[in-house]
């Protein structure tokens, strides 16, 4: 039923209101009054940007010029990465057909909003990378899917001051059917891998990358140059059909900071590989929740307060009386508990720190 | 903005950082790999071994060692020491010769290349007109005389390699006054040796390969006598008086020869091939050697019978009626005879032979009947029987010390009491600050100690596990009673036998606590034998006892080796270590983690499947626990062992194709034949690579899981009194960690001495830790209130060391594979960590804590973590702090075994096997260097005796220290040192009384 309705409506650009009143006028309006919808709008470099308060409604009014066009969707199509990815330049003809065509909008392919759907991987950093370069996360969800690709030595051509120099480096050589990997169509074959988690890959042998992308398996960051580079292209007009947002790669500040991105998923998806080991006490003691670790607090302030309290339920402590309990429950949980792409937001204390590399994340 | 704060700039720390630690490789230790030439300066006393991957050691006295090493990497063919100077040359297969000098360099003497040099013929001439065959170092030390495969006799000045060509000797000239019936264009090809006259320098003898021998006169440029040999030449030696001399050849057969002014032709004085009639091997190379009484010593090499002996590498040594045939395990390379080089001693007397053999070197005393053999000092084959694991002692307490070394002369006393006759140089290196013992297993079931306190690693005591098991070899079944009148006379000498018997005896793992003398050896067939010194013989009983690590878990079959069958009855043992109780892991799996507490007399041994504490005192099982994952299918199966076999079998296979292609080349062979030998190697290498590029290598990326194989494999284990359960006691702990990244910690209950016999000990599982990485956890530790490591067992009941802080909370380290993280006890919580394998890609292989103290202040030092990677570096990381400090490249990351042998000692030094037989030493501290320091004095001519008997002394003093006189040298030793005895003695006598009243 969101096939291709458009309706024009005004507004008081100066007082728009609150963004309740707004999502009332816009079910309103469209008779959709039973429905959850996810409003965004295309702002001036045409990129799709989501209305979900009063800030970035008012936002979206202000900079409205001289139409807000404005998108609706249903939530569980909603694909939340859509908005401000690193989508490219080509789009400016499309901006173009886009504003004659005033609101004209296309219906999503079957995506929903990040809190009814498990992220498996995302672009990040798009506002401090080369075009060419991709930083693709991969979040790893329990042992259902394998992570699924293969890497191989190779060379690559360099741009150096001698001119261009072969250098060794690191590619994707396969990806397993059905893995993690393919299923995120972010990485392909002869892909190069330029970074692991922050950390360089130039200089490290085939085994040293292959040790730390599989340490870094609950939570994998890596950086590649894709060997075909206008796939961004044909990525980003597939997700968003082909009237979908325009694009601007000058446009950096129009990328949502990746933190931002993160503090839209729900805190019950996310799991950490970091202090998650699992501890089974023996004693015959009652246990408490133990005391938040000191290197974490810090770190916790930039998590909103719902991540708080999950992260207290991950430093999970079991009684067993025995001790010696079988180990199946202790499994069950394991898989539970198994990724936190939030983590992230933790500065792993000691590791990257200590390194120097600084990684926006 | 901490995270934007790099380590290391605090420059109070980069100080300190300079002052503590220093990465230095300072000896090699052990038996060169591949040696392939000797060399021997009397005059020096020094001798020079060169080996395939060009590398040059020279070993005098004791501590007196010097290495090089030619850049070209090529096979060291011959090596010549300059008559009277500190200078030698080498001849590489490459045709390359070599002057090296011994020059002295701030206090020490140092090795180093001078000039190289190769000879080249006239322009176009075949590469066979200046292939060097024989070099001959005149005494003048002016000149070298090269002999070719052309038979033309090339001079060269030194030290400068020019080619003195007006003073070629060239084949034409030889042949002139040739007889015409012998004269064939062939009979003056290949020189195959020169040898200066000992009484007349302008006379020297040249042997053609075809037989013929001439004696060259330089002067006249003429020659004055023709010998006219029959058989083709292998080697000449003169008669010290140059009256005559003697040839051997490819026959088996030798010849003397007369050398008179009268006779310009003479005929043989008699041709012998001493084990005819039938026909025998070449005898490569003969000594003829006068003596007092008259009867010659006539030794050779090689001359077996060729169809019965052909296989055996001899040398037979001749005197009057006595004639042995010494038979070494690998082949001879070369050897020479010690004997009195005084210009005006008028007989030889020869003292002693050396014989360099591929893989040990084994010196003979011809001056004490029997000809026994004498204990070398260094070279020792560390591979007489392949090297399985190795564990390091430092700080033995003296009296320790000494038993061991008593219960080793035991063994020692069919060697010749000799002072060690190469003992040039001297060494003046400072006494090495303790005493470190360096434990070797081997795969035939033994335990090596070796004195590991200084430059030369010296084997105090051999303790051999067999004989507590039934095998199938019968230890009586001595393979030298060989009759009387058995011809030939053969002797098995030398210690190299790499064949075991059964693998399943093999030593896996070792566990020595210094201060009760207690040892635990455990081994591949899952076999755990716990044993104390005792200075005298023994028969008793060794109880034995079953862990069953599989417990209740149902329905698995191992398919590996079976357990080692006990010998029943009571068994006698030699003085030692004797084991008073066996433990036999159920499946008989290799033993991957050993624990001693030598205070609770407790014993931890883990295995694929799982792990048990054993109580050695009431020789009880105290608990076993299966860590085996329910899918871990392949752990069961004992693939270990299957793969652990097909390795040996290959390798024992590739030894015999070494062997045979290594024995079917001649000596010097001829060099068209190995050249082309390499270049098919070359050629195969090639062909090799291309196809490694043909097939891209590719890596998968994967998460571990849980079910991936051996996740149950127990890595390490761990005694502590800690707290455990709650932070106001503390109580000893048993911790384990697995392959899966598991660590399990055990309550223990140990009861008070004095009621330790009546109560049990009790365990109890406390914690369970899942390491959320699931890397292999490699190391577990606790620290203290103070963040020290936890002191080991015994030391802090003999004042040996602070005792723990049980005030302030203990911190848990856990090193995994991948991290390093330090947790709160007994609350396990995680409390910092290094990502290693994240951040650089390399995983933990080693890891232990190291006490490292600055050379600039005594009265600091500190603890930190000595890691070596899978890449072979080195890194130092802080405590409890986790900050990487420095690192070093030390092993090549393709060295897999390198790196898998890789021992740490406790003050920042370490080994590793460079080769099967070398031990690489190398020094993180600044503060504990051991390394080679030694001048070699160039002997005035005229007070030669004078300094030798010096010298002589001098290593009759060291040896006897090294040996437990302790007398005369302990004024000398730091202070340090005296401390340490002190406390030793003490410590010593109150660990024997408890001893003695626990039993």
């Amino acid at each position: 039923q969101f096939g291709a309705e458009f309706r024009r409506f005004s507004l008081d650009r100066y007082k728009p209101g609150k963004f309740e009143d707004f999502y009332k006028l816009i079910l309103h309006i469209h008779h959709i009054a039973n429905l959850e919808v996810m409003i965004g709008y295309a702002d001036v470099h045409g990129d799709l940007l989501p209305i979900n308060n009063d800030d970035n409604f008012f936002k979206a009014v202000s900079s409205a010029h001289p139409l807000l066009r404005v998108f609706i969707q249903k939530q569980d199509e909603v694909d939340y990465s859509n908005f401000g990815t690193n989508t490219l330049s080509r789009k400016k003809k499309a901006l173009v057909t886009l504003r004659n065509d005033n609101l004209r909008r296309r219906p999503h392919i079957n995506i929903s909003m990040p809190h009814d759907f498990r992220p498996v991987s995302s672009i990040i950093d798009v506002d401090i990378l080369p075009e060419t370069h991709r930083r693709v996360r991969l979040y790893r969800h329990g042992c259902e899917k394998p992570l699924g690709f293969y890497i191989r030595d190779g060379t690559s051509v360099r741009v150096t001051p001698h001119g261009l120099e072969k250098v060794p480096g690191i590619f994707i050589s396969r990806m397993v059917p059905g893995g993690l990997a393919e299923s995120t169509g972010l990485l392909a074959v002869n892909d190069e891998v330029l970074e692991v988690n922050g950390i360089e890959v130039a200089g490290k042998t085939l085994d040293q990358v292959t040790d730390m992308m599989i340490a870094n398996s609950h939570n994998l960051i890596i950086t590649v140059k894709p060997a075909n580079q206008r796939n961004n292209i044909i990525r980003s007009s597939r997700m968003s059909g082909s009237s979908g947002q325009s694009t601007d790669s000058t446009a950096s500040h129009h990328s949502l900071p990746t933190s931002h991105v993160l503090q839209n998923f729900h805190p019950d998806e996310m799991e950490s590989d970091e202090e998650a080991d699992i501890v089974i006490e023996g004693g015959l003691e009652p246990q408490h929740i133990p005391k938040l670790h000191s290197l974490t607090s810090s770190s916790l302030s930039r998590i909103n307060g719902s991540s708080l309290s999950h992260r207290l339920q991950r430093d999970l402590v079991l009684n067993n009386n025995s001790g010696r309990e079988s180990n199946g429950n202790i499994h069950k949980l394991l898989s539970s508990l198994k990724t936190d792409p939030r983590h992230s937001l933790v500065i792993p204390r000691g590791g990257i720190e200590e390194d120097g590399t600084v990684i926006t994340l | 903005m901490r995270r934007f704060l790099r380590p290391g700039h605090d420059p109070v720390r980069e100080r300190l950082k300079r002052d503590l630690f220093q990465f230095n490789k300072t000896v090699e230790h052990g038996f060169p790999h591949q040696p392939s030439a000797l060399g021997y300066s009397p005059f020096l006393r020094l001798m020079a071994i060169g080996t395939r991957s060009g590398a040059i050691k020279l070993y005098g006295a004791p501590g007196v060692e010097f290495m090089g090493l030619h850049e070209e990497n090529n096979t060291v063919m011959q090596i010549h020491f300059i008559p009277d100077q500190c200078q030698l040359v080498t001849l590489l297969d490459d045709n390359s010769l070599h002057l090296w000098t011994l020059k002295q360099h701030s206090g020490t003497s140092e090795l180093r290349e001078e000039h190289r040099f190769t000879l080249k013929g006239p322009p176009g001439s075949p590469p066979s007109a200046t292939q060097i065959t024989a070099v001959l170092a005149h005494s003048s030390r002016e000149v070298l005389y090269l002999g070719t495969e052309s038979g033309n006799i090339f001079v060269v000045e030194l030290p400068s390699f020019r080619v003195l060509e007006d003073r070629t000797i060239t084949s034409e000239a030889v042949q002139q006054r040739l007889p015409e019936d012998y004269c064939n264009r062939r009979s003056c090809e290949l020189v195959e040796a020169l040898r200066e006259h000992p009484k007349n320098p302008d006379q020297i003898l040249i042997g053609y390969s075809r037989g013929f021998i001439v004696l060259w006169d330089l002067q006249n440029n003429k020659v004055t006598h023709h010998f006219l040999g029959s058989q083709q030449l292998e080697n000449l030696y003169w008669q010290r008086d140059g009256s005559k001399f003697i040839s051997c050849h490819y026959d088996g057969s030798y010849t003397q020869w007369p050398v008179s002014s009268d006779n310009r032709q003479p005929e043989p004085l008699e041709n012998i091939v001493p084990y005819g009639p039938f026909p025998c091997k070449a005898i490569s190379k003969i000594y003829w050697q006068t003596t007092k009484n008259g009867l010659p010593y006539i030794i050779f090499q090689g001359g077996m019978p060729r169809a019965s002996y052909g296989d055996r590498h001899s040398i037979s040594v001749v005197h009057g009626s006595q004639q042995t045939a010494f038979d070494f395990t690998s082949r001879v390379i070369d050897f020479f005879i010690i004997f009195s080089s005084e210009p005006t001693a008028e007989f030889d007397d020869p003292s002693a032979m050396v014989v360099l053999a591929e893989e040990e070197l084994v010196v003979i005393d011809l001056k004490t009947a029997g000809w026994p053999a004498v204990h070398p000092p260094y070279l020792a084959s560390l591979h007489c029987s392949a090297i399985t694991c190795s564990h390091h002692v430092s700080n033995i307490p003296l009296k320790l010390w000494e038993r061991i070394i008593s219960a080793g002369s035991k063994q020692n006393i069919h060697y010749s009491n000799m002072p060690w006759p190469i003992d040039g140089g001297t060494n003046i290196a400072p006494d090495p600050p303790q005493r470190d013992l360096l434990l070797t297993g081997h795969e035939d079931g033994t335990v090596r100690f070796w004195d590991a306190s200084g430059v030369c690693l010296h084997l105090l005591y051999k303790l051999s596990t067999v004989r507590v098991f039934l095998t199938d070899a019968d230890p009586n079944d001595n393979m030298n009673t060989l009759g009387e009148d058995e011809w030939p006379p053969l002797r098995k000498v030398g210690t190299f036998d790499p064949y075991s018997d059964d693998p399943r005896l093999g030593i896996q793992k070792i566990y020595l606590c210094k201060y009760s003398g207690y040892l635990a050896v455990a081994g591949t067939a899952g076999q755990v034998l716990v044993m104390e010194l005792n200075d005298e013989d023994a028969e008793h009983v060794v109880d034995h006892a079953e862990a069953d690590l599989l417990q209740d878990q149902e329905g698995y079959r191992w398919k590996g080796h079976e357990k080692l069958k006990t010998r029943d009855g009571p068994v006698r043992f030699e003085a030692g270590f004797q084991p008073f109780v066996l433990v036999q892991c159920q499946p008989p799996a290799v033993v991957t983690s050993l624990a001693l507490h030598s205070e609770w007399k407790l014993v931890a041994f883990g295995t694929s499947h799982g792990f048990g504490l054993f109580d050695h005192q009431q020789k009880r099982l105290v608990f076993v626990k299966c860590t085996l994952h329910p899918s871990d299918q392949l752990a069961l199966e004992g693939p270990l062992s299957r793969v652990k076999s097909l390795k040996k079998s290959l390798r024992q296979s590739f030894r015999r194709i070494r062997r045979s292609r290594v024995s079917s080349r001649k000596r010097r062979g001829g060099s068209g034949n190995t050249s082309e030998v390499q270049e098919a190697n070359a050629k195969f290498d090639q062909e090799a690579l291309q196809e490694m590029e043909l097939a891209p290598v590719q890596r998968k990326i994967e998460a571990r899981s849980a079910e991936d194989s051996f996740t149950g494999f127990v890595r390490t284990l761990y005694f502590a009194d800690t707290f455990l359960r709650d932070s106001s006691r503390h109580c000893p702990s048993l911790w384990a960690g697995t392959n899966g990244g598991t660590v399990y910690a055990f309550c223990l209950r140990v009861p008070p001495a004095e009621r330790r016999m009546d109560e049990p000990v009790r365990a109890e599982q406390a914690k369970e830790i899942q390491l959320m990485h699931r890397a292999p956890v490699v190391g577990i530790l606790v620290l203290d209130g103070r963040s020290t490591p936890l002191p080991e067992p015994l030391e802090v009941a003999h004042d040996l060391s602070k005792s723990p802080d049980m005030q302030g909370s203990h911190q848990l380290l856990v090193v995994s594979e991948e991290q390093f993280k330090v947790f709160t006890l007994p609350k396990v919580s995680s409390k910092l960590k290094l990502k290693l394998t994240a951040l650089e890609g390399c995983r933990v292989r080693k890891v232990t804590v190291a006490n490292f103290g600055s050379c600039k202040t005594d009265d600091y030092s500190e603890n930190d973590l000595a890691v070596l990677t899978n890449l072979g570096d080195i890194q130092i990381i802080s405590l409890p702090f986790l900050k990487l400090q420095i690192r070093y490249p030390c092993i090549r990351k393709e060295d897999v075994s390198g790196i898998a042998s890789c021992v740490f000692t406790k003050y920042g030094q370490g080994f590793y096997l460079i080769s099967p037989s070398e031990f690489e030493r190398f020094s993180l501290s600044t503060k504990w260097l051991v390394e080679p320091r030694c001048i070699v004095d160039l002997p005035e001519v005229t007070s030669n005796n004078h300094v030798h008997n010096k010298s002589g002394m001098e290593n009759a003093v060291r040896k006897s220290r090294s040996l437990g006189d302790y007398g005369e040298d302990e004024s000398k030793s730091g202070r340090l040192m005296e401390h340490a005895l002190l406390n030793d003695e003490k410590v010593l006598k109150e660990i024997q009384s408890t001893l003695e009243g626990g039993r």
